[in-house]
């Protein structure tokens, strides 16, 4: 994956700004967005998806343009055609994991299963081993069966990459490091694209193919002193 | 009795189709609104939030008096109605409507901007990087999270135009058979020493609201605490 960010942005919220100046390009297919909480990893990722728009600078991944305020351009989210699984998921409470997942496939103006979406979704139920629950609720699902929801619903609209936003973090520990192992292996897979961010350095471990180290809402200058 | 029983009917037909075409009227500008209003920045908009609750707490006399002036022959709306396509509001059962919408519009308006902020906007998010146009995030994960807030809003809205008096009063009069409603002919009814009628009018309008909250009732309880059953 081709990914250029070169972005700036200011918050101001009650009295408090934050500045968020990021610019860093990757070229590998794994790449972790570290820092702490508070240094604007979420925000960066936010920034890739479409969901929030920078004040000024550049985004292109593998080529494409997402986002530039010179020529004024700026894809919406749906045009970007990236998937984005939420870190708490942000699975739509109203829906059965099987609506979950067949959202994207459905352009519609109402929530209808598309009849050819089928077997897309009944696939994925599969290859996530989430099928016993397909016609649960968000609600009544465990930790980890949210997450594989959550990453069906994403991949099903096969994405040009996955932004993921500290994916594991909701997770206790075994389960986390049982979850890696499947994204990690789902990944290679798959050959998808992934960004992730986090500030678990097991997830730099595993992921960190190419490593942006966020401190601030800067990008920092040594990963070295990062992990130290 | 036949004819307490017809001098009961037509104001209660009249008041259910005010009240109703009222409710709707209410509820499309107000679902609007409060979607401005819950999820768009802009400047003033608190103040337009106070302008549009007004309606609640001013006495209806005063909001029929803003309606008369917008309304009236020689009003800003009135006046180029007339002239353009030649309609009159002022003593019509489509004053009465307007009267009734205006009075209900806040009770409509504020249960859906607090049921449009409690969505997570993150579920929108959700939606829109899954491909979605906004007016599909809209119908399908705003809306469905937010309709039962919306539908109590509404249903009390609906009670609030069944009793409107006041300024229905002053906008439309009380034209026996054409303006005259329900909430009226009981006035009507005990200015002119018609005791039977209009005990058997207040029972009929009682009767009608408690039906109404009933519903109320039955739809809501337990789900709006817990939205995400069915």
């Amino acid at each position: 994956m081709q990914l250029h960010v070169d972005i700036s942005k200011t918050f101001r919220s009650a009295g408090r700004r934050f500045d968020l100046s990021v610019a860093f390009q990757a070229d590998s297919q794994r790449v972790v967005i570290y820092g702490a909480s508070g240094a604007g990893k979420s925000l960066t990722l936010k920034a890739i998806a479409g969901l929030i728009t920078p004040d000024d600078g550049r985004i292109s991944v593998d080529g494409a343009d997402f986002f530039d305020s010179q020529t004024r351009l700026n894809l919406a989210p749906r045009q970007r055609k990236v998937a984005y699984v939420f870190q708490d998921y942000a699975l739509f409470p109203h829906l059965t994991v099987r609506e979950n997942i067949g959202f994207g496939l459905n352009r519609g103006w109402f929530n209808r299963e598309a009849r050819h979406s089928r077997a897309d979704i009944d696939q994925w139920l599969d290859t996530l081993h989430i099928r016993n629950v397909a016609d649960q609720y968000p609600t009544e699902l465990s930790g980890g069966q949210r997450q594989r929801t959550a990453l069906a619903r994403a991949l099903i609209n096969r994405p040009t990459a996955l932004l993921l936003d500290e994916p594991f973090a909701a997770l206790d520990h075994s389960l986390r490091k049982l979850m890696r192992k499947e994204l990690d292996q789902l990944q290679r897979a798959l050959r998808i694209p992934l960004a992730l961010i986090t500030h678990d350095r097991e997830d730099v471990e595993v992921f960190g193919d190419q490593v942006v180290h966020l401190r601030d809402g800067r990008v920092a200058a040594g990963l070295a002193d990062a992990l130290a | 009795m036949m004819a307490s029983l017809d001098a009961a009917w037509v104001p209660l037909l009249l008041s259910l189709r005010v009240a109703g075409l009222a409710t709707l009227f209410a509820l499309g500008i107000g679902i609007g609104v409060a979607w401005l209003l819950a999820r768009r920045a802009f400047r003033g908009k608190e103040l337009l939030d106070t302008l549009l609750t007004l309606p609640m707490v001013l006495p209806p006399t005063v909001l029929g008096y803003y309606l008369l002036v917008l309304l009236g022959r020689h009003g800003w709306l009135g006046g180029w109605l007339r002239e353009q396509f030649g309609i009159n509001l002022i003593f019509s059962w489509q004053g009465a409507v307007i009267a009734a919408a205006v009075v209900a519009f806040p009770l409509v308006f504020k249960p859906a901007r607090a049921a449009f902020e409690s969505v997570d906007p993150q579920l929108e998010d959700a939606a829109r990087v899954l491909g979605q146009h906004e007016i599909a995030v809209f119908c399908r994960v705003t809306l469905p999270l937010a309709w039962r807030g919306i539908l109590a809003g509404a249903l009390l809205a609906f009670a609030r135009a069944m009793g409107e008096f006041g300024a229905t009063l002053m906008v439309a009069g009380s034209i026996p058979g054409k303006t005259q409603t329900l909430s009226i002919a009981v006035y009507e009814a005990v200015q002119a020493g018609h005791d039977e009628l209009a005990l058997f009018l207040v029972l009929l309008i009682s009767s009608v609201c408690i039906a109404v909250l009933l519903l109320a009732a039955h739809l809501l309880p337990g789900r709006i605490a817990n939205p995400i059953q069915r």
